[in-house]
């Protein structure tokens, strides 16, 4: 290891604001985390508290206006290739074939030579199972292969650190099953640090070695919880009691960071008084 | 294992596509009620709108083998491709960049969209006077006017285009170690390329518009070889109706074959497009 700390990214004290001098919107207040070396860390918050800006701001692409962003103990100062994101949805190149979009970062930089970055590339989506599509482009692949060519995409750069960003979103169930499979399969076999940005709990459980609690925007760290589940895992640990009760007590804390965004709004003072009053 | 089979011909080919069957059949029962519209004149003792005043097809037909012996019908098809051509390519060489400028550069956008937007407006054919002052030949006014017709579509789409890239393929890339320029090239420039092809088959049909319509206002030459817009204004002054759905069905052929060209371009230049 290049560096004798435990925790491969620091975020200290961040905020960030968006908005211009007349209006402002805190969005990120006074957070503070750290990602742990080789684990998986999962982030979950109530839906709007900010989390694609918890994103941005580990992968570079904001910066913080105060506090700041350690990565390998280097502070973050904008997009690099040591912290790779991959995104909501997907962000394939839709005219590069899943060969080409996977060799897309290599070839940029020009840091590996082309043997090595064939034979590498080869082996990459060949781990990801896309073999028989490596010349296909994103729009002739599956939504589930897509994810896969993306985690492809990412895995041959090296990244110090994966940052997901609900990358299972929009997933049909059964894909989603599946993919969580996959991943569970592909962190355990390699030891790689990994951020795990979602809305849905149990799959931050399943998948996580830590669990960072959100609470409502401006998003701060409302919660850390340690996930003692044995590995190698697989999904029918969520039916066990252990698995329940991380789940009951992080959905409690969910529940009341959600029902934080409703107080106070003049939609529920409204709500409120006409169902005192049909009462 | 490599299969044989035996090729039909092209045309058999052809005529089992069912998009060119449903076609070919719309067409000719178009044809048919225009033939009988245009025969009879009226329908039951009611007066055929519109076909029952012009020439039948039949009678545009042996109009249309005569005028195809005549040299100026074919030398206004060139005068006309050709004015199109130009203009549409000139368009596209300044169109697309100054289309990407200011999609990429926000200093670039701020002095160039407003002017630009106010220019958009105007009819091309509205430049015509002024097009006649500038340009020192009919034939450079007539193209100049061709080009401003292209040129705004063009610079629109290629803008809207670029700038409604997802934001997230420049960041993957960045991320990745892309340089501004291996943005421009790599994301942006193949982003757009789907707007660019849409604004050029736009761009090709009012090309054709605005060339006609500068041929009819300009004039031609005394052989009639204006162009196949002329052709058309100086058939409608001699009173030959027949000779004018000649012109009109020319132009509009013209139009459907340059813009099936770039359709065809496009399709070679995008195979991320073709599903399959």
């Amino acid at each position: 290891m290049t560096s004798a700390t435990e925790n491969m990214m620091e975020v200290q004290d961040v905020t960030k604001s968006f908005g211009d001098d007349w209006e402002q919107e805190t969005v990120v207040e006074n957070l503070s985390f750290s990602v742990k070396r080789n684990q998986l860390t999962a982030i979950v918050g109530p839906s709007g508290c900010g989390k694609s800006t918890v994103v941005n701001l580990l992968a570079g692409f904001e910066l913080p206006d105060k506090g700041k962003i350690l990565l390998d103990g280097k502070p973050v100062t904008g997009p690099s290739k040591n912290a790779l994101v991959v995104f909501q949805e997907t962000a394939l190149m839709p005219w590069l074939t899943t060969y080409q979009n996977v060799t897309f970062g290599p070839k940029l930089r020009g840091d590996m030579k082309a043997a090595d970055l064939k034979a590498a590339a080869e082996k990459i989506i060949d781990t990801v199972g896309l073999r028989d599509f490596r010349d296909k482009y994103p729009l002739q692949l599956s939504g589930g292969m897509q994810r896969r060519a993306e985690l492809a995409r990412a895995l041959i750069n090296q990244p110090l650190v994966m940052i997901m960003d609900e990358p299972f979103r929009g997933l049909d169930a059964m894909t989603r099953q599946l993919m969580q499979e996959f991943y569970l399969r592909l962190c355990e076999q390699e030891a790689r640090t990994n951020v795990f940005v979602t809305s849905e709990l149990e799959e931050a459980i399943i998948l996580a070695d830590r669990l960072i609690i959100l609470s409502n925007r401006p998003a701060s760290v409302r919660e850390v919880m340690e996930v003692d589940l044995p590995r190698p895992r697989n999904l029918d640990m969520l039916g066990t009691p252990e698995a329940y009760e991380y789940k009951r007590h992080a959905m409690e804390i969910l529940h009341e960071e959600a029902l934080k965004s409703f107080k106070g709004t003049s939609g529920t003072s409204d709500f409120l008084e006409a169902y005192s009053r049909r009462s | 294992m490599v299969e044989k089979t035996v090729k039909a011909p092209a045309i058999v080919r052809l005529f089992r596509d069912e998009t060119f069957r449903r076609g070919v059949a719309a067409i000719l029962v178009f044809l048919v009620l225009w033939e009988i519209g245009a025969q009879f004149k009226s329908w039951f003792g009611v007066m055929v709108p519109f076909i029952g005043k012009v020439a039948p097809p039949s009678a545009v037909v042996v109009r249309w083998l005569e005028v195809g012996q005549w040299a100026g019908y074919w030398e206004s098809w060139y005068l006309s491709t050709g004015r199109v051509f130009l203009g549409f390519v000139v368009a596209q060489v300044i169109g697309i960049p100054f289309g990407l400028a200011m999609a990429v550069n926000k200093y670039f956008r701020g002095m160039f969209f407003p002017p630009f937007e106010i220019l958009r407006p105007i009819p091309p054919l509205a430049w015509v006077p002024a097009s006649i002052i500038f340009w020192p030949t009919t034939e450079l006014s007539i193209m100049f006017v061709t080009f401003l017709g292209a040129f705004y579509t063009i610079v629109i789409n290629v803008l809207g285009g670029a700038r409604s890239i997802d934001i997230q393929y420049l960041r993957a890339a960045q991320s990745m170690g892309a340089s501004q320029w291996d943005l421009f090239r790599k994301i942006i420039l193949p982003g757009t390329l789907p707007s660019i092809f849409i604004g050029a088959a736009v761009g090709m049909g009012i090309t054709w518009e605005v060339v006609l319509a500068g041929e009819m206002i300009s004039g031609g030459g005394q052989q009639g070889g204006g162009g196949l817009g002329f052709f058309i204004w100086s058939s409608y002054m001699g009173g030959v109706m027949d000779q004018v759905i000649v012109g009109m069905i020319s132009i509009g052929l013209a139009g459907y074959i340059s813009s099936s060209l770039i359709r065809y371009v496009g399709y070679l230049a995008m195979p991320w497009r073709r599903m399959f």
